[in-house]
């Protein structure tokens, strides 16, 4: 049953897809995004991944599509037809495809238990968690306890783009008044 | 019957692959900036469907230990991508803001349109 709802899922993601592909009004494409991301945090919660839906579902769904909304109203919503041929790219993106395909096709099959990547590390967080943090929600306890330092740097990742943003618009705004026009770029 | 379970069984590849592909499309064909950084994520998102579906255990449930249950998912791809959501958003920031930048010093958000500006 859990497979079956999770195909389903992953079909619908696969035609939204390709609907942002081939539309043109930059206005769907964000909205057609919003919703890839609400499908997305349903197909985590179908694989037990909770807290990563919950993520996705207030950091993927609602502020990306606030942010590209945004950047839509400062700046223009409709694509240009393209110029320049699109027999490359399909090209090169099939043949990325086909290799990638290639390559999982010795993977192991969806579900299973026995697989190396159940086997290493896994079961150690599982039964020692417990014990050694004490907090029953496992990722909390490796995101904040195991691998502290891995979250410490995404923290600055985030705080580094901040900054980036802030200095990025910022300084635009308190320019305008007094020049009237944006600066020249050359 | 054989070859619709196998192809049962690695669908979530599959499907992970053209959500791959598709994001590495637009990246490549598109002009259109905030199409392209919609790409990006698009491509991004994708590898977080690698890193889920392998995670998963059939009957299992989340990694949140309770005493009624005994087989939990693999915690720590949940970790990394937790991780991973978090930069993307920060990454998705920054180039749109780089994006709301270029449209105010040249007018329009077209890599095609930008190039015979400067020259090139």
């Amino acid at each position: 049953m859990e497979a079956i709802i999770n195909m389903a899922l992953l079909t619908l993601l696969g035609v939204v897809t390709l609907a942002i592909v081939v539309q043109r009004s930059l206005l769907s494409v964000v909205i057609l995004t919003s919703i890839y991301s609400f499908l997305m945090a349903s197909v985590m919660i179908v694989l037990d991944a909770v807290d990563v839906a919950m993520t996705e579902a207030s950091v993927g769904a609602a502020v990306s599509t606030v942010l590209l909304l945004g950047a839509l109203y400062l700046t223009k919503s409709r694509e240009e037809t393209p110029r320049r041929s699109r027999a490359l790219p399909l090209l090169l993106s099939l043949a990325v495809g086909a290799m990638l395909v290639w390559g999982t096709l010795v993977l192991p099959p969806f579900g299973t238990a026995d697989t190396p990547i159940h086997q290493h590390v896994a079961p150690r967080y599982i039964n020692d968690v417990m014990g050694e943090v004490g907090i029953p929600n496992i990722v909390t306890a490796i995101l904040a306890d195991y691998r502290g330092f891995d979250t410490l740097g995404e923290t600055t990742v985030i705080f580094v783009a901040g900054i980036g943003v802030l200095l990025l618009l910022g300084g635009l705004r308190r320019q305008d008044p007094e020049e009237g026009t944006p600066e020249d770029p050359s | 019957m054989q070859a619709f379970l196998a192809f049962a069984d690695h669908y979530s590849y599959v499907i992970t692959i053209l959500l791959m592909v598709g994001g590495l499309y637009i990246v490549v064909s598109r002009s259109n900036m905030v199409k392209k950084l919609v790409g990006l994520s698009i491509f991004q998102t994708s590898v977080y469907l690698l890193y889920l579906e392998p995670a998963k255990i059939v009957g299992g449930t989340a990694p949140i230990l309770a005493p009624d249950f005994t087989v939990y998912s693999n915690p720590l791809p949940h970790v990394l991508i937790l991780t991973a959501i978090v930069v993307g958003v920060g990454t998705l920031a920054l180039g749109l803001a780089l994006v709301v930048r270029i449209h105010e010093a040249y007018g329009t958000i077209d890599d095609d349109e930008i190039k015979p500006q400067d020259g090139g």
